[in-house]
């Protein structure tokens, strides 16, 4: 499609022409983001500097009523930046700056297009960091993690993007400024800050955001336990937490992958177990010593066959480097992968894992997981080869599958990915029409025309209509037999 | 004694939608005097109680709206659990919507967090008598916005909170409180640095000319924490803590308007007179105003913002003024969540 010249003539205007891109080599690079199957080549791109420059081309495209989707590294796993047919895409990688690190009140003020791990770096000469820790956090910026709530391995003691946030400055469409929070935490009126995070860009942009930072533990410890049998290893989990102890890392990996892991970076995983435990303990040194070796008493008791504490951080980054390092390990298993994101009650874990087995070898395409066990977050990756007829969809939806089991149980469609326009489907299944309605009546209330992001994050009634169509057979509600509540 | 009412609730919200009647939603009317007097119906959320689920390994409670706090607190001490906000009751009969909905933290909130932080699922009759479920009982949880958590301090004008899940956490072997002798501003700075410190600092305050500092975990680094900060041992400390949480301290007795006023981090005294009592490492802080002084722009000034928390509800206004653009917005999702403008009407401001 060809853009609007009035459109493009304006945001010439307020950005200079060498920051808005039309020509389709110069587009091409921003067609997709960390979900690519899914692609579009954006007829527009705009690369403001500043926050007024952000403001100028959200003016511009209310204006013109053109769609805008905003977008930072493109890191995002469920197509939350993928640019949509007719809009501006407003990338914010340029607004890079940290303007401030104030260690006295422990924040830091900083660009939407700021890396998350650039904020640890800028706040580590002062003894302190910025806790979430997505796995993409060399690349991935702190818009992106506020649009998505972004989570990590440390967000059952550290909390989530939602919980180290102090204030958001946010344009929204209509063009006004809103500062949401404060510096103190806490701000008069609704909690729109809470609102905003997690809101896939369809509320606003934001333009600045002052995070918390916390001290740097005076101690970490690792342990891995290794078990013969999976349900073992989920019952550890809850025993841990059952017990009074909030690890600051607990994750849990299948055979298959403690396999591909190992033979990948050769991190010392037993390859003979059915299921590896890793449990990060941090804090005051008395402390982490005395909940390392409750710890270690309960998983012998819940039945580890091999337990090794990591003796310092050079053994502890070795562990973790299996781990961390899971995804691409287990890419190499096939040509290609879906990455479920589901989470669910912790009680269900043994269960829900067992289900996922059956379905995998029904479908007969294998499943891989890697997760992140405190929070009951899964992540079932969904081998597959998109070369072979039919493989595609019979992975589609054997991913659909996982995730109303995921619903079913208590649990959402998505932990921390986002719902972007991979999970539009699923959302179906988690909401009804009330609550769908609902949403789209807080979308109305920031964004009346519907022109950020559109079409992201909450099916219109009439896709679910649809989605609804496809996946129930035989009058049957997926799942029957399971309780629900 | 546990009932689910939501039928009931149902019924009378959609009657006061047909007829235009305005509602005022009460739990235990504990927190009557926070935020603006609202002239409407009672609608009583005491019928509709009972702790849903609570499994300790999940670290999640649900409970409906009028399951009254105290009961929950004792469900939570016997699995040794409890809320990290430490949510004031202000009376015995305190709920658990009421608490969600005020959005009131403890002398804990700046160590554990706000409330809504443990917000993690909500059930909500929205002013036009739909019945919603937003979020749910895990910990991580990113499909929908965020409703769930923008209820935590709503005071009701958006829905009547039916359910709440609440994340829940463990309670530390043990507590100390260490106290000494300083000036208000050798406090702020002294509070301010050690809650930088990685010390399991759990609550700061400074009232006539004492600081009080709470540490929690285990024996051994109690007395770690006591070696490095000094000071004397306070002998109740529970119950120092309660008498601010409750305001049964004799700071908050008399009838004078009581200010609370909410700073960044390290900010000055204010330009208010009296001394405060302070709470929250110095983030929190009390004034006891003379009748017809505002201390809106005083907290403003510092870069916070104040609320006329008791003894004024005849003032026009309670709560900080809203930008123009954010008080369009409000109205903007009030009008989504309950159009007849029934809910709590004028309990946060005054056209909404």
């Amino acid at each position: 499609m060809t853009p609007d010249p009035a459109l493009l003539s304006d945001l010439r205007a307020a950005l200079g022409p060498d920051a808005v891109l039309v020509s389709p080599e110069a587009c091409a690079p921003f067609e997709c983001d960390a979900l690519n199957t899914q692609r579009h080549r954006p007829d527009v791109v705009a690369l403001p500097r500043s926050p007024e420059q952000v403001m100028a081309v959200l003016r511009a495209c209310s204006r013109h009523a053109t769609p805008v989707v905003a977008r930072g590294a493109g890191t995002g796993l469920s197509g939350g930046a993928l640019p949509v047919a007719g809009g501006v895409l407003l990338v914010l990688a340029r607004l890079n700056r940290v303007l401030e690190v104030d260690p006295a009140r422990r924040l830091a003020r900083v660009e939407p297009g700021v890396t998350n791990l650039e904020i640890s770096a800028a706040a580590a000469p002062h003894g302190l960091y910025y806790a979430p820790d997505p796995s993409s956090q060399v690349a991935c910026t702190i818009g992106g993690n506020v649009a998505e709530n972004s989570g990590g391995v440390h967000c059952l003691k550290h909390g989530l993007t939602v919980h180290n946030l102090l204030e958001l400055r946010v344009a929204t469409i209509d063009g006004e400024w809103l500062t949401l929070g404060s510096a103190a935490g806490e701000a008069p009126g609704l909690s729109l800050l809470a609102l905003l995070t997690g809101s896939e860009g369809m509320l606003g942009v934001v333009v600045e955001a002052t995070v918390r930072l916390k001290p740097l533990p005076e101690r970490v410890e690792l342990l891995m336990a290794a078990f013969g049998d999976v349900r073992s290893c989920a019952d550890a989990v809850g025993r841990i937490i059952a017990s009074g102890i909030v690890p600051a890392g607990l994750e849990m990996m299948d055979a298959p992958a403690i396999r591909a892991a190992e033979a990948f970076v050769r991190c010392g995983y037993p390859t003979d177990a059915a299921a590896l435990l890793l449990c990060e303990l941090d804090g005051l040194e008395q402390d982490v010593l005395h909940d390392l070796q409750a710890v270690e008493s309960l998983l012998r008791e819940c039945g580890a066959t091999t337990l090794r504490v990591a003796t310092d951080a050079t053994e502890r980054l070795r562990m973790w480097s299996g781990r961390k390092s899971a995804f691409p390990a287990v890419g190499r298993l096939a040509p290609d992968y879906f990455c479920m994101d589901g989470t669910i009650p912790r009680r269900h874990l043994a269960d829900v894992l067992e289900r996922i087995d059956e379905m995998s070898r029904a479908a007969g395409l294998p499943v891989a997981n890697v997760f992140h066990a405190g929070d009951g977050n899964l992540h079932p990756l969904i081998l597959f080869d998109a070369g072979q007829p039919g493989e595609v969809e019979r992975a589609e939806h054997l991913g659909a599958e996982i995730l109303e089991l995921c619903v079913a149980v208590g649990g959402t469609v998505t932990g921390e990915h986002g719902v972007g326009v991979e999970k539009l489907g699923p959302m179906c299944t988690q909401f009804g029409a009330d609550e769908l309605e609902a949403f789209h009546g807080v979308k109305r209330a920031f964004d009346p025309d519907g022109l950020l992001n559109p079409g992201k994050a909450v099916p219109t009634l009439a896709r679910c209509a649809d989605y609804g169509a496809m996946r129930v057979h035989g009058g049957k509600l997926p799942f029957a037999h399971l309780p629900r509540f | 004694m546990d009932h689910d009412g939501t039928d009931e609730l149902v019924a009378q919200v959609r009657e006061a939608t047909a007829r235009r009647t305005p509602l005022r939603i009460v739990g235990g009317d504990t927190k009557w005097f926070f935020g603006r007097a609202v002239a409407g119906a009672p609608l009583s959320t005491r019928g509709h109680r009972g702790i849903l689920r609570h499994d300790p390994a999940e670290l999640v409670l649900t409970a409906r709206a009028g399951t009254p706090l105290a009961e929950i607190e004792a469900r939570l001490a016997g699995c040794n659990q409890r809320l990290p906000f430490e949510p004031p009751h202000f009376g015995a009969d305190a709920t658990i919507g009421g608490t969600v909905a005020s959005g009131l933290a403890g002398p804990a909130r700046a160590w554990a967090g706000p409330l809504r932080d443990f917000v993690l699922g909500a059930r909500v009759l929205s002013g036009d008598g739909r019945v919603l479920r937003f979020g749910g009982e895990v910990m991580k949880n990113v499909a929908g916005y965020d409703v769930a958590r923008l209820m935590a301090g709503s005071l009701g004008i958006l829905g009547v909170l039916l359910d709440v899940s609440l994340k829940v956490l463990p309670v530390p072997p043990g507590e100390r409180t260490l106290s000494l002798d300083v000036d208000e501003a050798t406090a702020l700075g002294r509070l301010a640095e050690i809650a930088r410190g990685a010390l399991p600092l759990s609550a700061g305050s400074w009232i006539d000319g004492r600081v009080y500092l709470r540490f929690e975990g285990s024996d051994a680094t109690l007395d770690d924490v006591q070696a490095r900060v000094g000071g004397e041992v306070v002998a109740d400390s529970r119950g120092f803590w309660a008498g601010l949480r409750e305001q049964t301290h004799p700071f908050f007795t008399g009838t004078s308007p009581l200010w609370r006023c909410i700073v960044p981090p390290l900010a000055p005294p204010l330009s208010l007179d009296g001394a405060p009592l302070v709470e929250w490492n110095g983030l929190q802080r009390w004034y006891r105003c003379a009748p017809g002084v505002s201390a809106f722009e005083a907290a403003a000034a510092v870069g916070g913002h104040a609320t006329l928390f008791r003894h004024g509800t005849d003032a026009p206004e309670v709560f900080a003024p809203l930008a123009a653009p954010l008080l369009r917005l409000h109205r903007a999702l009030k009008l989504e969540f309950d159009p007849a403008g029934i809910l709590n009407p004028g309990r946060m401001y005054a056209d909404l």
